[in-house]
């Protein structure tokens, strides 16, 4: 089936786009023969819609609007995609699987009155749209057939596909004055935190070291900084410890936390849960440290030790500032 | 004031899944349902929210009758009764389908406030809270880490990509609550018992005026993923750091 237009939409992260919203530009550019782009700023669209211009977006519906910014959540996003949608009639829209991403899906759905499909990692377009999602912590592969009305919509994972380099191109920017009902500006966002850690960012590290339960204690992620710090690389939690408030949620790695493909995973004290090991089984190797010689991560790993993280976790550190000095 | 928390019944998760049938839909039969453990965070955000107000939570969910069970746990930990929409009809029904039912049920029950988990354990659809947003047309936080109310005035610490926000938000409201947003209680022996005669209410998506279309999604094809190839596994007696070493300049990270 072939796909005319797709709708992107757009995610503003710290200064610019979000990652995922350069990874499905590069996507729909492969697949459609139009693609736009459609995105919801408090400030900056203009920067934003020529940066989204130069990844494949011919044309970005563009809503600007500095209420925006007190906004709770991606809903007020999902009526400019359903403006958007009225202009361009697409036949797929595509939201990354973002927090900010799901509201947007969620509410868009009910406004478009079209289900969505999320958790995709990959989408065919032969002999019909279908999109694909694993299940079992990523053992086994799901391709869904979207049929019914367009558009489809769609939620993909990040990092499911390369984003490319900005090219040349430029978009036509078409403003949507946003009409928003009453209860999605009746929250509003009083304060903001940011718990980005320093160093390399979880999602690019060429290293990522992870701890889970076997660390025993919050300060033995000290331990994790120490030898990411060396390997250049990033730390990184399973779910189970960001939810015991070790660590914040940037750390996670897995089903509701980040997806990491480094060249090494470290797992120290993790056991290989689904749900931590369908965001990290993409990694090129793993090594797993671990008590317990029947856990799972013990599977994956190209290195697998069965020991006690923090025996070996200082030892290591020892031995790789020896290597590097 | 009244709490609606949305719960689910899932299979167990201890046991491993399968997917069966021409629909591929996950295995339920001879599979127990529980409460979905995600959900034991929002029933305890419920309920200590209707304890500092004055008030009740009533469970709300959608599934097989056989899971009322499941429903008994949360009226265990303290639910004053449940509402369960179960019709045959519903198997395998899609995201803004189940939505549409539970905000039906929802409507129909009032409420003051409707607390959800951010994604259920087995089918992570992860975008039911924001649909019953949009169909109840209530503001809604989503991602909540620690919540608060005073007089009608909700205040919500929520998680964001790159950290938290503060959101402010009168009732009536939707939260969705994160796993770890508090420590859920455990069943007293007392509460145990006194959920068996609380009362389940069933319903079917007729008698809630949905009107249940096909459904527009249907897995094509599942295929297995090659597992990964079987790595070297060393027990550690003492030369363990070394080994990890050679490794990693062998892949030449070092």
């Amino acid at each position: 089936m072939a796909l005319n237009t797709i709708l992107v939409v757009a995610e503003v992260h710290e200064s610019g786009l979000h990652p995922v919203t350069l990874e499905l530009l590069a996507k729909a550019r492969a697949m459609g023969t139009s693609v736009h782009a459609v995105l919801a700023a408090a400030s900056d669209g203009d920067t934003l819609a020529s940066e989204l211009g130069a990844h494949g977006a011919s044309r970005v519906y563009l809503a600007e609007n500095a209420e925006l910014g007190e906004c709770v959540g991606g809903f007020a996003t999902a009526f400019a995609v359903r403006d958007a949608v009225a202009q361009c009639s697409p036949d797929l829209v595509l939201f990354g699987q973002t927090y900010h991403g799901r509201d947007a899906a969620g509410c868009a759905s009910v406004l478009l009155q079209r289900t969505v499909v999320s958790n995709i990692v990959d989408l065919e377009s032969e002999p019909e749209l279908r999109a694909v999602s694993t299940v079992f912590g990523g053992t086994q592969r799901v391709a869904t057939a979207v049929t019914g009305p367009a558009p489809a919509l769609v939620v993909v994972r990040a990092k499911s596909f390369e984003s490319a380099e900005p090219g040349s191109g430029s978009a036509e920017v078409v403003r949507l004055s946003l009409d928003l009902p009453r209860w999605v500006k009746a929250g509003r966002v009083a304060g903001r935190a940011d718990e980005s850690a320093s160093g390399p960012k979880l999602e690019d590290a060429p290293v990522v070291v992870s701890g889970g339960r076997g660390l025993q204690d919050p300060k033995n992620f000290a331990l994790l900084q120490e030898l990411a710090a060396m390997l250049h690389g990033a730390v990184g939690a399973s779910r189970a410890v960001v939810d015991a408030g070790w660590v914040p949620y940037a750390y996670q790695v897995g089903q509701t936390g980040k997806t990491v493909k480094p060249t090494v995973y470290i797992a120290c004290g993790i056991s290989g849960a689904m749900q931590h090991t369908v965001g990290m089984k993409g990694s090129k190797y793993i090594i797993a440290i671990n008590k317990d010689e029947g856990a799972p991560i013990f599977k994956l790993a190209d290195l697998g030790v069965v020991g006690d993280a923090l025996d070996i976790l200082p030892k290591l550190i020892a031995e790789v500032r020896s290597r590097a000095n | 004031m009244k709490v609606i928390v949305c719960v689910k019944q899932i299979p167990d998760p201890s046991v491993p899944g399968e997917l069966v049938g021409p629909a591929h839909t996950l295995q339920r039969e001879g599979v127990t349902l529980v409460l979905d453990p995600g959900d034991e965070f929002g029933v305890e955000a419920g309920l200590a929210l209707a304890e500092s107000q004055g008030g009740e939570v009533v469970l709300v969910s959608m599934g097989p009758e056989r899971g009322a069970d499941a429903l008994r746990k949360g009226l265990a930990m303290g639910a004053a009764k449940g509402i369960l929409v179960s019709d045959p009809g519903l198997a395998g029904a899609d995201a803004l389908t189940t939505a549409t039912v539970l905000a039906a049920a929802i409507r129909r029950e009032g409420f003051d406030c409707v607390i959800t988990a951010t994604e259920s354990t087995d089918g992570y659809s992860g975008v039911i809270p924001q649909m019953l947003a949009a169909l109840l047309e209530v503001p809604a936080v989503t991602f909540a880490k620690s919540i608060s109310l005073q007089d009608s005035t909700m205040r919500v610490k929520r998680q964001t990509e790159s950290g938290t926000e503060d959101a402010v938000v009168n009732l009536p409201c939707i939260v969705s609550v994160t796993a770890g947003v508090n420590e859920p209680r455990y069943p007293t022996l007392k509460g145990i018992l006194g959920a068996k005669s609380k009362p389940i209410e069933t319903c079917t998506a007729e008698s809630l005026g949905v009107a249940l279309t096909g459904s527009t999604q249907q897995v094509a094809d599942v295929t297995p993923i090659a597992a990964r190839g079987a790595g070297e596994i060393i027990t550690d007696d003492g030369s363990a750091a070394a080994k990890i070493v050679e490794f990693l300049t062998t892949v030449k990270v070092l």
